[in-house]
């Protein structure tokens, strides 16, 4: 019944959002310890921001420094309150949004990479096209019998989606992807 | 430092970790899982323990006495009930910025996630209500987290955390690590420098300014009496008009000339115009809160906005601003005031004489006038009176939340800082009471006065066996409406006058209360004896609960109604029954 009120807002009027939403893909550097990830997605719940993909590996074993990949959707503003909430949390060292960084050096967007396992179920001349175009995407079968594949495919976001949808009309199964993972181009760290 | 010297116990270790911390007093209550700390508790006499009747009264008592004495408060609950019974208070101390350090027991290690009795997630609730929390699985962990726990509830911008110690842990034995031996996370490090350009350019802007306002809150009072002290030498500098946050108030002396009341919802007339026609605007330790700047599409439209916060994410939240500064509010106006004094030789005072003849105007308009009544008392003479016979004391004022905190904001003029305590943020009606036996606590020869309403101090009412356990004379001055005033306020301004269920149809004799908890009772119908009342009542040397009878129905004005603007006030001359009933329209009744 308030839907048209700001999710976030104060309890007064705010004025309309006049910027329009964008999606980033931020890189949390954090320590590998119990409960990190439940502080990071419990802020994004509890603030109303959102997650449109999550990734998180620890990255530096000595130094127990876990790497969380965030890609998330919001008007310049709120990304920015995102930002800030993150760097306010005890365990987070550092708070990258790679989207903002690529492009001020100048590149279009961070390089973003998925991997995906794709199960397609057929015979016959589905089989041979499934095949067929999993070449083309450079899928690589990873497990086969008479009647299945399940595939391997890396890359762009965009070319999964698309290996995807056309592997649904030859029995595709299921579809198993990890998020994003994503740094910067160039010769510096985050 | 080694061999057995430092082999303790987990609860030797709490208790020595507490000890190296500065602790004197701590606020709890026993149980199961908490057992090993309280028996070693027993053997020492270097911490008091103060037994609540409710672990939210713990809360707030170790809140109040944070606030009062600019410490760490610290807790002490056990695990289930006791850590959920946390939850209220460690919220409130989130919102207000109190430093507040929570340990609380929990079911030994093997046990945890089987449903054990008492058990709950106490991490998992507490997890968004704190800074930061831990579960403590090692017992040679301890030492190191309670030490850090310390550090983190009182840096950056403070907070509540909490240490969640399983019973088979506070029973092992391990190594003490002193607080020198722990080396500080790498991760949480507030920067407490503003950045000089930022402060700089902010000096420039309030040299050419013309109409400009300061506009403080609590991160002053945080931030140490140094910063309140720098505050009023900024204001004098300047000469520029203050105003503040409610939980800013005492920062700057209500006595000082420049001083222009509180301002937002229920703010003077004189604060609230002057905050939406500045053309600068300062602001110091405070986060733009919904009650502060009304509609915000209309929120002192004209003005050139410095925001100086130790949080980074309170910048640009809710107001953009134009130059944010960084940074620790103490450090950043010796800045500031430095920069002001080598730069000031060519300011022109007199430049400001027409903005202040504005405000001369708008405070003529005598915003917080209420008409007199001979035969009732009028709740804001109530806080008049209590404010002229405290006068020259030690006074200490908590409040609980409603139409009296508004009151009590408007007509008790604080002139120093660490002296007013209230619940700002979250608004937890029980708030008053435990939190001024914690002042009490801390200052057992001051005057400590709850400012109450009939509603709020029901809801931690408990605690009077405490303060008569405890002998700490809190003084509990109830302004009794027999409603929940302010929620029939909004009921009268936003629901055609409908009274749901906020008429209170069996009140207690809170005369007879007071005496079965071995407390005083005093009570008050008539303006004519409220004088000798309160005085009674200020030389009593114990508990007291102060019934005093106020006019039922007085509303709370100036008020800024939901969904309008600064200079949109309802002020109480104007507000006739039908101006009342027509304040707010259809979409402003949508908000809080």
């Amino acid at each position: 019944m308030n839907a048209h009120l700001q999710p976030t807002g104060s309890a007064y009027f705010i004025a309309k959002e006049t910027e329009l939403a964008e999606t980033h893909t931020l890189s949390v550097l954090v320590d590998n310890e119990p409960g990190v990830l439940a502080r990071v997605i419990g802020l994004f719940s509890g603030r109303g921001y959102n997650i449109e993909s999550l990734t998180v590996s620890e990255t530096e074993h000595e130094a127990h420094l876990s790497r969380i990949t965030i890609v998330t959707r919001g008007t310049p503003h709120v990304l920015d309150q995102i930002k800030n909430q993150l760097e306010r949390l005890v365990p987070v060292h550092r708070v990258v949004d790679l989207t903002v960084r690529a492009a001020g050096l100048g590149h279009d967007r961070p390089i973003e990479r998925e991997l995906a396992l794709v199960k397609v179920h057929g015979s016959g001349d589905h089989r041979v096209e499934a095949l067929r175009l999993a070449d083309a995407f450079r899928a690589s079968v990873i497990d086969a019998n008479i009647d299945h594949f399940v595939f391997e495919i890396t890359g762009k976001p965009s070319k999964i989606e698309q290996f995807i949808a056309i592997m649904k009309p030859l029995g595709l199964i299921e579809v198993c992807r990890t998020g994003i993972a994503a740094m910067n181009r160039g010769p510096q760290g985050m | 430092m080694s061999g057995t010297e430092n082999q303790m116990t987990g609860a030797e270790i709490v208790l020595q970790a507490l000890r190296d911390n500065g602790v004197e007093h701590i606020f709890g209550y026993p149980g199961g899982a908490v057992l090993p700390i309280y028996d070693e508790i027993h053997q020492q006499d270097d911490i008091q323990h103060i037994l609540v009747r409710h672990e939210q009264g713990a809360g707030h008592m170790a809140e109040g006495y944070a606030r009062s004495t600019g410490k760490v408060g610290v807790m002490l609950v056990t695990s289930g009930p006791g850590a959920t019974n946390a939850v209220t208070p460690l919220q409130d101390a989130l919102m207000d910025s109190i430093p507040l350090v929570c340990i609380s027991g929990q079911v030994p290690t093997p046990l945890i996630g089987s449903d054990a009795f008492q058990e709950c997630d106490t991490v998992g609730i507490t997890r968004p209500c704190t800074k930061h929390n831990w579960l403590v699985k090692d017992v040679n962990d301890l030492a190191r987290i309670i030490h850090e726990a310390f550090r983190i509830a009182q840096s950056g911008r403070p907070g509540p955390v909490v240490v969640d110690i399983p019973k088979d842990v506070q029973f092992a034995t391990g190594t003490y690590t002193p607080p020198s031996a722990v080396p500080t996370q790498k991760s949480y490090q507030p920067k407490k420098q503003g950045d000089l350009k930022k402060i700089e350019e902010a000096v420039e802007l309030m040299r050419n300014a013309r109409q400009p306002i300061i506009y403080s809150g609590g991160g002053v009072i945080n931030s140490g009496p140094e910063a309140s002290h720098l505050l009023r030498e900024l204001v004098e500098l300047t000469g520029f008009p203050i105003t503040s946050t409610l939980m800013g108030l005492g920062a700057y002396p209500a006595s000082g000339k420049a001083w222009l009341g509180m301002l937002g919802m229920h703010g003077t007339y004189e604060a609230n115009m002057a905050m939406h026609d500045c053309d600068v605007m300062v602001c110091i330790g405070a986060r733009f809160d919904d009650r502060i700047t009304g509609r915000l599409n209309a929120f002192s439209p004209n003005s050139k906005k410095i925001h100086i916060d130790i949080d980074p994410s309170s910048i640009n939240k809710n107001v953009r601003v134009d130059v944010p500064i960084l940074g620790d509010v103490g450090t950043v106006l010796e800045d500031m005031v430095r920069l002001w004094r080598a730069a000031s030789k060519s300011a022109d005072k007199t430049r400001l004489s027409d903005w202040w003849e504005t405000i001369t105007k708008w405070r003529a308009r005598n915003s917080l006038a209420y008409a007199p009544n001979d035969d009732v008392i009028m709740p804001q003479y109530a806080i008049q009176r209590l404010y002229e016979l405290s006068k020259g004391r030690d006074t200490y004022i908590t409040t609980e939340v409603g139409q009296h905190q508004m009151w009590a904001a408007q007509f008790f003029g604080f002139e120093q800082p660490n002296r007013w305590m209230t619940s700002g943020g979250l608004g937890t009606m029980g708030y008053g009471f435990p939190a001024a036996i914690g002042v009490q606590v801390a200052h057992p020869n001051s005057l400590v006065v709850d400012i109450a309403g009939d509603a709020s101090i029901q809801m931690c009412i408990q605690e009077m066996s405490c303060a008569v356990q405890y002998g700490l004379p809190v003084k509990i001055f109830i302004l009794n409406n027999q409603y929940m005033g302010m929620v029939r306020q909004w009921q009268q301004l936003l629901h055609g006058n409908r009274l749901s269920h906020s008429y209170t149809e069996a009140m207690p004799d809170f005369v007879k209360l007071a005496e079965a908890y071995g407390g005083v009772g005093i009570r008050c119908e008539k303006p004519s004896e409220l004088d000798a009342a309160i005085r009674q009542m200020i030389d009593t040397p114990a508990p007291v609960i102060f019934d005093c009878r106020v006019a039922n129905l007085a509303n709370c004005f100036p008020m800024i109604p939901s969904g309008k603007a600064h200079n949109e006030m309802l002020l109480p001359d104007e507000a006739t029954d039908e101006a009342v009933a027509n304040a707010i329209d259809a979409k402003g009744r949508q908000l809080v």
